[in-house]
């Protein structure tokens, strides 16, 4: 088979492990499974790079995921990652950072896994302020299974569990993660790469429960059932729809079919921890840490 | 480089200059590299891949300063810039801006 | 101070729920997660009060199915983990045992069976989540099941447990019941020197060395925590040595023998009954907790009356003493199975009997224990 005639020079690598972020991949199991133009993939740079910017020690990044294509995200990164069952990452990650605190848990997992199934899970690991990082990658449908309606998708929009538009209203997410007690909230789309990046390197050493959604694209499933292009066009449509507001209120951040995408960092507050609460109640009865 | 003007440093501040490299197995002709590097270096190319995609090439290398946005932006892992010296070495790119607002 | 207080040495009368707890914590117990849920809940409360005496962590949250997956969380963080519920909650954990036993994840489970099916009887005793416990998550694996008489029991059993589960790298589950934990009877808790406490098998293997399935000829990987640097992936999907999910049928047949094997090929080292009266017996009770204590004055009143009986008491439920039910069956008149359910335990008794003497079940719907004179009745019944 030819290979392509380079232009100009572009050097062509067979050998994958010379990508400058192949020490935080596991290179062996590329390419990946995500489609072409997935948002998922400029999400997983962004979180690589903004850990590595945050300076963290990597042997402390515990990576949490549930499932969808979202969770498979923690089979591609080299850190201590568990790919657990649908909707119970959060309660896994809880265990986790529990019985050991050095560790900065984070769980990576899509609208579906966090916000339907893992609701409950969702709304009191915030209200208990566990001490971990959510990445929520939403893409309005459950992806893995074929593009059926979830709890983010806008009313209108098709599903295929949803023939004639979905008719319930979606979740706020970045509403329901404040409403529940979540101490950091920022939403950016998958085009907003470098601000999405600084976001991760600024939570990643933060304490609480910080949530990122991040509005990414499906090609195969959302945007072809609803004739919205291709990843990069719809893409392009999220990010351009887009208005940077920090400090709003995320009661004004619904998401409509097509609409405007309110983004920007909604929270940043600090409040003692699960584990800050707990050892302090410890202390007062019987003296001294844990 | 081509400027409207010329700015008073040009005889002292080298402007980056950047090699690409593509691993071209890995690359699923997303084209979100060749829609957003800000120089308009890359093209997707004629020839393809064996799963059948047109990974990007560098139809005008000398105009990549090597700003790490491909890096950032594609989604499999397969495209990158490195920095390239004036005696032609290639060092690894920082690939952003740290000062960037994030809130 | 109170910080030292994990054994509690000495002689206690104690209901079983807190036996229970007191034999998690005696076992190097860290952490518990855990949802109230009746008969079980002072399994929780005594967990609440002790655990941050002993530097440990407690929390209770919102349901089931976040405990069992809080407790596989911490097991990875490297602590002792455990949790209790009861016939609702156990149903509710049943999808995540599944993904304990997968990633092969020590901790232990206690079930303190009530009346069911559904809501049932909250405050009575039932023992109809035996073949649930075997059977209960989906798809096929091994599980090992441990069935406490008494207080004491629930002490010793939940000892045992934390030390079968650290072996066999699994969750290992005490199946109680109402009667045993909610009574109140004497509990000897020996001093730490004198008890049996199995460590967690840590690799020495460095990073890079290490994957978290792959074992020598006990079937039985070594264990690694998150943060020590391995940089491990586990995953609840059909997987290779490496961990990495490989969705063909030959990973799954890997994977799957390899869980069957390491119970199986280990069966005679966890296999546990306790025989009483059984060298010259014609029939054989076979019982487990609560039932047995009734089964043992029933065999009183047989032996009173003439009749040569014997018991066979499980003490592990699973894997189930096939080898010594079928040595058995080629010399008793007949099997008297006696449980609080329509037969679960006489199923497996009957399958390995194979015909060679019958098997009498002395069923109960639960809520209340057994007569000792209905189990009499069906022993002279199978005398005759």
């Amino acid at each position: 088979m030819k290979k392509p005639p380079a232009r100009d020079g572009t050097i062509l690598e067979d050998d994958l492990r010379v990508h400058p972020m192949a020490h935080y991949l596991r290179m062996e199991r590329m390419p990946h499974i995500w489609c072409s133009s997935c948002g998922l993939g400029s999400s997983m740079t962004c979180f690589i790079m903004g850990m590595q910017e945050s300076g963290i020690d990597e042997k402390r990044v515990t990576v949490v995921s549930g499932i969808g294509c979202t969770g498979r995200m923690a089979g591609y990164l080299n850190l201590d990652s568990f790919h657990t069952t649908h909707g119970r990452a959060l309660p896994f990650a809880t265990g986790l950072a529990l019985a050991n605190p050095d560790l900065r848990v984070v769980v990576i997992s899509g609208d579906g896994d966090i916000a339907a199934i893992g609701g409950n899970h969702l709304i009191h690991s915030a209200r208990r302020n566990m001490d971990m990082l959510i990445l929520c990658i939403n893409n309005f449908t459950y992806g893995m299974t074929g593009g059926q309606a979830g709890p983010t998708t806008p009313v209108s929009a098709k599903a295929t569990t949803a023939p004639y538009g979905a008719y319930e209203y979606p979740f706020n997410l970045p509403y329901l993660a404040m409403a529940s007690g979540a101490t950091y909230v920022v939403r950016w789309t998958a085009l907003h790469l470098r601000r999405l990046k600084n976001s991760i390197a600024e939570a990643i050493p933060k304490k609480g429960f910080r949530f990122i959604e991040v509005i990414s694209p499906c090609p195969t499933a959302y945007a072809h059932k609803n004739r919205l292009g291709t990843g990069l066009d719809l893409m392009k449509f999220y990010h351009d729809n887009s208005i940077i507001k920090h400090g709003a209120d995320p009661r004004e951040a619904d998401i409509e079919f097509t609409g405007k995408i309110i983004v920007g960092k909604f929270l940043d507050i600090e409040r003692p921890t699960f584990t800050e609460l707990m050892t302090q109640n410890v202390a007062k009865k019987f003296g001294g840490g844990r | 480089m081509k400027f409207w003007r010329k700015p008073l440093d040009a005889d002292t501040i080298r402007a980056p200059r950047g090699n690409i490299h593509v691993l071209r197995e890995l690359c699923k002709g997303c084209g979100f590299c060749v829609e957003y590097c800000p120089r308009k270096v890359l093209e997707l190319s004629e020839g393809f891949n064996k799963k059948g995609y047109h990974p990007p090439i560098a139809a005008r290398m000398e105009d990549c300063v090597s700003c790490g946005l491909c890096e950032l932006i594609c989604p499999e892992f397969a495209i990158y810039a490195t920095l390239v010296d004036e005696d032609g070495t290639e060092r690894p790119v920082k690939s952003v801006s740290k000062d960037m607002e994030v809130a | 101070m109170a910080r030292d207080r994990r054994v509690l040495t000495g002689e206690h009368f104690m209901t079983g729920d807190h036996a229970c707890a007191e034999g998690g914590l005696a076992a190097g117990c860290s952490f518990f997660a855990g949802y109230p849920i009746t008969p079980s809940t002072e399994i929780a409360e005594r967990m609440s009060e002790r655990l941050p005496e002993v530097g440990g962590v407690f929390i209770q949250m919102e349901d089931e199915i976040a405990s069992m997956n809080a407790i596989l969380g911490a097991a990875w963080g490297g602590l002792k983990t455990m949790t209790c519920t009861s016939g609702p909650g156990f149903s509710l954990m049943m999808e995540n045992l599944g993904l304990g036993i997968v990633l092969e994840t020590p901790t232990v489970l206690v079930n303190i069976q009530r009346g069911g099916p559904s809501t049932g009887l909250p405050t009575l005793v039932g023992q109809a989540d035996m073949m649930q416990a075997r059977w209960g998550s989906h798809g096929h694996y091994e599980i090992i099941a441990l069935c406490p008489n008494s207080p004491q029991e629930l002490f010793d059993h939940t000892v045992k447990a934390f030390n079968l589960s650290e072996r066999y790298r699994m969750p290992v589950l005490v199946m109680g019941d109402e009667s045993v934990g909610h009574m109140s009877e004497k509990v000897v808790i020996p001093p730490l020197e004198k008890l049996d406490i199995w460590p967690r098998n840590y690799t020495k293997k460095k990073p890079g060395e290490y994957w978290p399935y792959e074992f020598g000829e006990d079937d039985i990987p070594e264990m690694v925590k998150a943060g020590d640097g391995y940089r491990i992936h586990v995953t609840g999907l059909t997987h290779d040595k490496r961990g990495y999910p490989v969705i063909d049928a030959p990973t799954q047949d890997w994977m799957v023998r390899h869980l069957i094997d390491k119970i199986q090929k280990n069966r005679d080292k966890i296999i546990e009954v306790e025989e009483t009266w059984l060298d010259d017996a014609e029939i054989c009770i076979v019982s487990y907790g609560i039932s047995s204590r009734v089964s043992h004055r029933a065999m009183e009143l047989a032996r009173d009356a003439g009749i040569k009986c014997g018991m066979l008491r499980l003490v592990t439920a699973w894997p189930f003493c096939e080898e010594r039910i079928r040595e058995l069956s080629k010399r008793m008149k007949a099997f008297v199975v006696v449980e609080i359910n329509f037969g679960q335990m006489s199923l497996e008794v009957e399958r390995c009997a194979a015909g060679r003497c019958p098997t009498r079940l002395v069923p109960h719907a639960g809520g209340d224990i057994h007569d000792p004179q209905d189990v009499y009745e069906a022993i002279r019944e199978m005398a005759k």
